[in-house]
């Protein structure tokens, strides 16, 4: 690089080489999404984002070998042996006790992986589709549709979330629910309350780049408007998607527990489902028993934590303002004021 | 207080960044005196890190930065002075502002634009000296009518909105003066201002050692400015101070290979004017014009009940085939205008603009799209004007795609490759990403990609002023070359005199919107008619102190003389 000064005096230094061609060499794998952001990250930031990603990953492998990993059905009452038997003590045969209602709780614990993921999964294609596509086309053509999606974005941001699955909840299935009209509601309410978050930061980045010199210099050229949203805008503009799915992924898992535990939420016999037996663990409390009601509620606790941690780390990451680095290594001292903007030297992965 | 000893001394400093890359040495053993009443520029390319070492001088550097070696800068209340590579935080507040002070490029960011400038100098004045509300109310007006703010009594209480350009910077050197420190220090503070109130910043910053008995350490890439200003000068390149002379020397008898290359590379008025090419072009008068506007004007519409906003006005000009026009003009006189109607990215709304024999005036995208495959754009940022997700090659090969010679960009990539080496860029750039490429390098592709349709029109927005000096020599050089080999016609639109005149076959001064002077490089800049012309020449440093030094003279007798006239 740099043969303009290069032919002048003497070359640069291999740091700089390093600096400027880093991102964009070494194997493939280490440029995928979260790969890239591990790769880069020290300290704190880096021991979030593994613990993120721990939880992450215990609860969609649980979600995906739940068949493997649980002992029972999620609607199991008996086995070989007769009867479970209600509110059973964790013991050698039920590892973390029985419900109530004489399910077994470590199996409810792992089924209930599963129907989070599935509404994980509904509802972040769900908005993700419908949101990006609405903020690329309302920032990219403005005008009078830009006005009216923006005033029904912040209408829509009006409604509480809980009050539209619920309502979303009864039109479907008339309040009581089998396995997937229960993962509907809670997903299309997830829907309707993230389209225009997604809608709305994507319309801000649209606009952003969409005076950028090299859509201008697509103009020029003389692209289609199609060919300039898809090709020069879009890829531009997604940079903030990760942490908004975090948000929206979490948001998700909330919502199917507030249901469930309302009494909107999925039948026992159909799926498990975590909100469901919180309710059923509320009598339990007051009489002592803690297994029907800590597990499945550490459950919710961990997965939104951990979804939550990737996303903040992400976050954190993407900006260079906020990402720690190692220190510069020979030197005595560090300086303590931050003033200077660090955007030169970070463009190649702020890029990305 | 002794005399003899220097404001400040560094001694070997050293600083060292951490980045996602790996460390970077971005400043390498350098030492540095500066004397009382003495004006030290340091100049350098991007990246040389001149700025990092004025930076680490007041300890204003970012936490990601290692430093090493000594920085002792005098302290103004005794004689002694203190190390700021070591000092506590609490201790380096106490002396910035007091013992040394900044100056900004960008007056406009800078300050705050939430607070009156009186309460932003006395801000500081108040955070060091426990002066009272009206004592540092006084001290502002002031230091106001000392840095040339007129009527400063009623103008402290204005915001910074309420200034030009040029007087937030006079405000923000009166901020960096108010505690009367040693040492001020100036980070490219003209570079972000027009030539001709450039003049004045520099007028300004002249008298500070005389009048304020302040050291000034100035930081520039402008060859021309540290003519003007400096007593002595660094030249810094990757990190290291190859050369430090006294001015004089400096510019008569450079010693280092680096700073002779710096030297030769700036663009001077009349240097090198292209005449061998202008009379091949004379050779078709009668062909009918490139580009023909009669009243062009533009106006920008207002919002709500405020009236639209006339960026051009009634403007006349053409451009031959074959011929290069270069538009020149400070910012907002509407240059950068001109060029985007004629590409068709901003409507025209009075006059007529007729490009390749298509009357613009109100014509739709749809009608456009044919006639953009014949023309070309060079953006001013290189940097921005290429999508990062896509290579090189890809970039290069949009207009061949968009317009059907090519299918996709691997088929395109043939003649890709063959535009990549007219503009003396391997072939194997054509594999990077934009920001894997240097600055010119990137401009290059950006030329290439105008070029690839063959056009028969180029516009050229500030085509190098994102470009370091000797870079921008470079691609000028190119530019030149492959005008007279293509033979296409050209609008290069530049605010430096001195570029325009090396490109151009004719030049056209823009002020204000409305077009003052046109006619051949000689005619314009050798005798210019228009005062204007004559105000923005004179305000031109050239990288020579002697001839600086008259030209000075020049200036403030044209200033004083058409101070009536504008």
């Amino acid at each position: 690089m740099t043969a303009d000064i290069a032919n002048l005096a003497t070359p640069p230094s291999p740091e700089e080489l390093a600096l400027v061609i880093a991102p964009e060499h070494g194997p493939r794998w280490h440029r995928l999404p979260i790969v890239r952001q591990l790769r880069s990250s020290v300290g704190l930031q880096r021991g979030m984002l593994v613990a993120g990603l721990l939880l992450t990953g215990i609860f969609v492998l649980s979600a995906i070998f739940a068949p493997l990993i649980a002992p029972y059905s999620w609607a199991q009452l008996r086995d070989a042996h007769g009867l479970f038997g209600s509110q059973q003590a964790p013991s050698s045969a039920h590892w973390l006790g029985t419900t109530v209602g004489g399910y077994d709780v470590l199996s409810r614990v792992v089924w209930g992986s599963r129907t989070a993921l599935l509404t994980i999964l509904a509802a972040v294609v769900l908005s993700l589709f419908l949101g990006v596509f609405l903020g690329l086309v309302s920032g990219y053509f403005g005008g009078w549709l830009d006005r009216v999606l923006v005033v029904v974005a912040d209408a829509i941001y009006a409604f509480p979330s809980l009050l539209l699955a619920i309502v979303a909840a009864i039109v479907i299935s008339g309040g009581q629910s089998n396995l997937w009209s229960g993962i509907l509601a809670a997903a299309i309410s997830i829907t309707v309350v993230f389209v225009p978050q997604y809608f709305r930061v994507i319309r801000s980045e649209v606009v952003r780049i969409k005076s950028e010199a090299f859509v201008e210099s697509a103009r020029v050229i003389g692209s289609s408007s199609a060919r300039i949203m898809t090709r020069h805008v879009l890829r531009n503009s997604v940079r903030t998607l990760p942490l908004i799915m975090t948000l929206n992924c979490s948001e998700a898992i909330l919502t199917l527990a507030g249901l469930g535990f309302l009494g909107f939420g999925i039948e026992p016999s159909k799926a498990a489902e975590w909100g469901y037996d919180l309710n059923k663990s509320i009598q339990d409390v007051t009489a002592g028993i803690w297994w029907t009601a800590v597990f499945p509620g550490v459950a919710i606790v961990l997965t939104v934590l951990g979804i939550t941690l990737v996303g903040e780390s992400l976050n954190d990451l993407a900006d260079p303002r906020l990402r720690t680095r190692r220190a510069a290594g020979g030197g005595r001292k560090r300086a303590k004021d931050t003033v200077q903007d660090e955007g030169a030297t970070n463009q190649p992965e702020d890029a990305r | 207080m002794t005399a003899e000893d220097p404001v400040v001394d560094v001694h070997d400093l050293h600083v060292t960044f951490a980045t996602d890359g790996g460390d970077v040495r971005a400043v390498r053993g350098v030492s540095l005196r500066v004397e009382p009443g003495e004006v030290l520029a340091i100049v350098g390319e991007s990246g040389s890190g001149k700025t990092v070492t004025a930076r680490s001088i007041i300890g204003l550097l970012p936490e990601t930065a290692t430093t090493s070696g000594a920085v002792l800068l005098r302290r103004n209340t005794d004689t002694g002075s203190s190390d700021v590579l070591s000092l506590s935080p609490n201790a380096l507040r106490q002396v910035r502002g007091r013992d040394a002070a900044m100056v900004f490029q960008e007056p406009s960011t800078a300050l705050n634009p939430v607070f009156p400038v009186g309460w932003q100098i006395a801000e500081g004045l108040r955070a060091h000296t426990g002066l009272s509300r009206s004592e540092a109310h006084k001290a502002a007006i002031d230091v106001l009518r000392r840095v040339g703010i007129p009527d400063p009594e009623a103008r402290v209480k204005y915001y910074p909105h309420q200034f030009s350009g040029g007087q937030k910077q006079r405000i923000v050197i009166a901020q960096a003066l108010v505690l009367d420190p040693g040492l001020v220090i100036a980070d490219e503070p003209t570079t972000a201002l027009d030539v001709t109130v450039q003049a004045e910043i520099l007028e300004l910053l002249r008298r500070l050692p005389t009048e304020f008995g302040t050291s000034v350490v100035l930081i520039t890439h402008n060859m021309g400015v540290v003519a003007d200003l400096a007593d002595t000068v660094a030249v810094m390149y990757d990190g290291e101070i190859v050369e430090q002379a006294d001015v004089r020397t400096l510019f008569s008898a450079p010693k280092h290979p680096y700073t002779r290359a710096l030297l030769d590379a700036v663009p001077r008025v009349g240097a090198s004017r292209r005449g061998a090419l202008t009379t091949a072009r004379a050779a078709a008068p009668d062909a009918a014009p490139i580009v023909e506007a009669k009243g062009l004007t533009i106006t920008y519409p207002g919002r709500l009940r405020s009236a639209g906003f006339t960026a051009v006005d009634h403007v006349d000009f053409t451009i031959a085939p074959g011929e290069v026009l270069g538009l020149v003009g400070e910012s907002g006189s509407g240059k950068t205008t001109i060029g985007r109607a004629i590409a068709g990215l901003t409507p025209v709304t009075g006059g007529s603009l007729s490009v390749l024999g298509t009357q613009v005036r109100g014509i739709s995208e749809r009608k456009l799209r044919p006639m953009r495959r014949r023309i070309g754009f060079v953006f001013q940022d290189p940097a921005t004007s290429f999508n990062p997700l896509l290579t090189i090659a890809q970039c290069v090969a949009e207009p061949l795609v968009v317009h059907g010679v090519a299918g996709d960009a691997s088929e395109a990539r043939p003649r890709v490759d063959e535009l990549l080496e007219a503009v003396q860029l391997d072939r194997t750039y054509g594999d990077r990403f934009p920001h894997e490429l240097s600055g010119g390098q990137r401009q290059r592709a950006s030329l290439a990609r105008a070029l690839a349709l063959d056009p028969e029109l180029i516009i050229a927005d500030e085509p190098t002023s994102a470009l370091d000096v000797s870079v921008q020599a470079k691609v000028l050089e190119l530019f030149v070359r492959m005008q007279s080999e293509l033979g296409f016609a050209c609008l290069f639109i530049s605010h430096d005199l001195a570029v325009v005149d090396l490109v151009a076959d004719r030049i056209a001064v823009l002020h204000h919107g409305r077009l003052v002077e046109e006619g051949d490089p000689a005619q314009v800049l050798d005798s210019p008619r228009d005062p204007y012309t004559q105000r923005l020449l004179a305000s031109l440093p050239v990288p020579d102190p002697d001839e600086q030094a008259e030209r000075r003279e020049a200036w403030r007798a044209l200033t004083g003389a058409s101070a009536n006239v504008s």
